[in-house]
């Protein structure tokens, strides 16, 4: 059995909002796959429906195959954090997890396997509701890991993480799917996703905007720029569009060139005689990237708040 | 594009099954230690309360009977009761002419009327009372009876005042025969004959063709026994609402065509068992040619609790386990817990994701909160039973006496109750989603209906449907005392006596646990969660 997630065509409404509209993308081993889009885009919906806790009015989600519904050992299949703060507060940490392990047919001992790999022992004892949203998340994952599952699907693992939690969670991910697993996790804020993922599912209303590695969206949104950093920033241009380059101010010293080579840029500056400290390749942020991809969805929806206010 | 290997595990899974689910269940309810202390605070509430009855009871330094307290100070002493040969508290009062029948033989005599005095009848003491006159059981015919004791074993066969022929055996049995009221021009006859343990009941309305009405065997009747004529009327009853006045009746019966095969004696007449309580303790026969008169008081029956006899001054056990609604509410609370706060905390999710089968999530938490719930009922109610009888003998007190076996299914039938309740309030947990609401609902449908019949605020009849229909009806179970059609009394739910049988009204209680098990099923599967 191959371990992936299958999502197809998924629709869901709620009431008056189509939540989901035809979302459709798979996850793959090895790699974590980053699923990005703004709030209310159907991440969290597609998460559930993939765990069987909604129903969808259309499609198909399968596990390897199979309807989540239809594993016997779901959690040795898929490991999902949904909402860290899925907890009764009164139960102590250790003991959510060892109910959880009971319905799996697993001890105490995987219970303790866990809470060492997320680096909970020392309070495994406390009262879940005396955790912080850090620990909580880390408890989730633990959570999560129980069945040792080849799939885990998190929904925005890095909320209330301060910065040496965010730098630990994405290196486990990372070990995570080096071990071969399919990790898919969501969030809100493309920067999160910077350095930990490989692959993209970008999604907007409901369906899936973008679905491409990490390399080749960068790379996209990249094109064929150039960055020149120059203090005679107006003699510059002029050479520059001489030569035939669309030139943007982007900073006090720094041009961004399009439609020239790296190479004949340099030529046309000592040609010219301007001076320059650098040129070089412009390679577009994460941020950037997505910020281009979801202009449309984010544009459309100021348009339909901007109608339904004036309506 | 290198080649991935797709991750696999080397975790070994535990068995698949229903069983690690009640597993999981069972861990999730006893690590919140504040469900533990919820069923811990149940048990000890229904103890508690069930106490206070007996703790404070004093009722043994009245006099029954309608005597009136007693103007020196409180002696209280236990009284003996007389016991049938089932077991049961009985009372056995009844003028008696009789002589002994040896071996088989058979007893036939016509009865042509029975009539009682309205207005004053005499006490064996010399008080009198104000009687409303002729009672609808008061009964006179033919008798066999072991011997004389009160308590002793028998078979007759009876006309009634107002339930026709009767066949009456051993205080709790009772068969109707020929219908119709006996009077002079509507004389009957009756017939009893004895073979070996065996004896068997006739009728007749013309001494020729008769009809069997009923055959029992009296077991361990001794070779000779004592057979004759009888009446009695038993004591009159009229409620006043909370309270209840009482006093004794007495009758008269005409016979005549006695026939007593193997007879060699003479008749004797006897009063049988005077000063129970029930009955004046006097009576006559007149023998005059072949027609006999007999004059009688008293009853042959059991005694109903809290009605004649030394009952009146007994405790009831349902007194002590009335600490049982308190238990409920505190488990109401768990129950309504165990699946409202996984929905507040979004626990749920993580459950349903865990089994996916989501009817056996519900099964197995119905499963855990029922057994909790009647582990909770039986040790409530065996500690109350135990302690209560207790606190009832040190206080100088008296239990009236319940035979083990229906103490046992009391025990064990509030630990049915509280199980099958908490199940309930699960189901509506589930389907509701909302801790306060279904609290809300538990105790309207719980302890609302339960609490107006018991403290008899509901008018009489009302309370009657009222814990026939709702689930309240399940508090049946805890009915200690059967009603005897042959003994007319009030039977309320004040008095611990409950319109169903005990287990017809637990069925009615398992029957809507059931409907909200099957409906909270059918939602908890359909909807998102």
């Amino acid at each position: 059995m191959e371990a992936t997630i299958e999502v197809a065509g998924l629709r869901k409404r709620f009431g008056a909002a189509q939540a989901l509209d035809g979302m459709t993308f798979s996850v793959l081993p090895g790699q974590v796959t980053g699923f990005v889009g703004p709030n209310g885009a159907g991440k969290s919906t597609t998460m559930r429906i993939i765990i069987g806790l909604d129903a969808a009015d259309d499609g198909t989600a399968l596990i390897g195959g199979q309807p989540y519904h239809s594993l016997r050992r779901p959690l040795s299949q898929v490991g999902a954090l949904l909402d860290a703060g899925a907890l009764q507060p009164s139960r102590r940490a250790r003991n959510h997890l060892l109910w959880l392990a009971h319905s799996q047919g697993l001890g105490a001992d995987r219970v303790r396997e866990v809470m060492s790999l997320v680096g909970l022992t020392s309070v495994a004892k406390r009262k879940a509701g005396g955790y912080s949203l850090g620990m909580r998340q880390r408890l989730g994952i633990a959570g999560a890991l129980l069945g040792d599952p080849a799939i885990l699907m998190m929904d925005e693992p890095f909320n209330g993480m301060d910065p040496e939690g965010i730098v630990w969670m994405r290196t486990f991910l990372r070990s995570l799917a080096a071990q071969g697993r399919a990790v898919l996790v969501s969030s809100h804020l493309m920067g999160e996703l910077q350095d930990t993922a490989d692959h993209l599912v970008v999604v907007g209303r409901g369906k899936v905007i973008a679905d491409t590695s990490v390399a080749s969206l960068i790379q996209a949104a990249s094109g064929d720029r150039v960055e020149v950093r120059t203090a005679a920033r107006t003699q510059a241009m002029t050479v520059l569009a001489h030569a035939g380059a669309t030139v943007a101010v982007t900073d006090a010293d720094l041009l961004t060139v399009s439609g020239l080579s790296s190479e004949r840029i340099v030529a046309a500056l000592i040609d010219g005689g301007v001076r320059f400290a650098e040129v070089r390749a412009h390679r577009a942020t994460l941020e950037e990237a997505y910020m281009e991809l979801t202009r449309d969805s984010v544009e459309f929806l100021a348009e339909t708040a901007r109608q339904e206010a004036a309506s | 594009m290198t080649t991935i290997t797709p991750y696999r595990s080397d975790l070994r899974s535990g068995r698949d099954g229903f069983a690690r689910l009640v597993h999981a269940e069972w861990t999730k309810f006893r690590t919140v230690r504040g469900w533990i202390i919820a069923m811990i605070v149940a048990i000890l509430a229904s103890v508690a309360l069930g106490l206070l009855a007996p703790a404070s009871d004093s009722s043994s330094c009245q006099v029954s009977g309608g005597g009136g307290p007693p103007s020196g100070g409180c002696q209280p002493a236990a009284p003996s009761y007389i016991l049938g040969p089932g077991g049961e508290p009985v009372t056995d009062s009844f003028y008696f002419v009789h002589q002994p029948l040896a071996g088989d033989g058979s007893i036939t005599v016509r009865v042509t009327s029975l009539t009682g005095p309205a207005g004053v009848v005499n006490s064996s003491d010399g008080n009198s009372f104000g009687s409303p006159g002729i009672q609808p059981w008061t009964k006179a015919g033919v008798i066999i009876k072991q011997n004389q004791n009160p308590g002793s074993a028998y078979a007759a066969m009876m006309v009634t005042h107002d339930h026709g022929v009767r066949m009456q055996w051993n205080y709790t049995g009772d068969t109707a025969g020929l219908s119709g009221a006996v009077g002079p021009a509507n004389p009957r006859w009756l017939r009893l004959t004895r073979a070996g343990d065996m004896i068997t009941g006739y009728d007749s309305a013309d001494g020729t063709h008769w009809t069997q009405v009923g055959a029992v065997t009296l077991s361990g009747l001794p070779a000779t026994v004592q057979a004759g004529l009888f009446t009695a009327s038993p004591n009159y009853e009229v409620s006043h609402g909370v309270s209840a006045s009482t006093g004794p009746t007495q009758a008269t019966a005409t016979f005549d065509r006695l026939d007593l095969s193997g007879a060699r004696g003479s008749w004797t007449g006897q009063y049988i068992g005077a000063g129970q309580g029930s009955g004046t303790g006097t009576g006559t026969y007149h023998q005059a040619g072949g027609q006999f008169t007999v004059t009688g008081s008293g009853d042959i029956a059991p005694i109903t609790a809290g009605h004649g006899g030394p009952a009146d001054g007994a405790q009831l056990i349902n007194n002590i386990l009335i600490g049982t609604f308190a238990g409920l509410i505190a488990i109401a609370v768990v129950a309504a817990m165990f699946i409202t706060s996984e929905y507040r905390r979004k626990l749920i999710r993580t459950t349903l994701a865990a089994s996916p089968r989501r009817g056996r999530v519900l099964g197995a938490k119905a499963i855990v909160i029922g057994a909790v719930s009647f582990v909770a009922g039986v040790i409530g109610a065996a500690v109350a039973l135990a302690l209560g009888t207790k606190i009832t003998d040190s206080r100088g007190n008296y239990m009236f006496p319940t035979p083990l076996m229906t103490e046992v299914r009391l025990v064990i039938g509030t630990g049915l109750l509280l199980a099958v309740a908490a199940v309930l309030i699960l189901s509506v947990g589930a389907m509701v989603r909302r801790g306060a609401a279904t609290i809300a609902i538990a105790i309207v449908v719980f302890v609302v209906p339960y609490f107006l019949s018991v403290t008899a605020v509901l008018p009489v009849g009302v309370d009657d449907w009222v814990l026939r229909v709702t689930p309240a009806a399940g508090y049946a179970i805890q009915g200690a005392y059967p009603e005897y059609a042959q003994v007319a009394a009030i039977y309320s739910a004040a008095n611990g006596y409950y319109p169903l049988e005990p287990w017809a009204g637990f069925a009615v209680l398992c029957a809507w646990a059931a409907i909200a098990l099957a409906g909270a099923v059918y939602l908890l599967r359909r909807r998102d969660a």
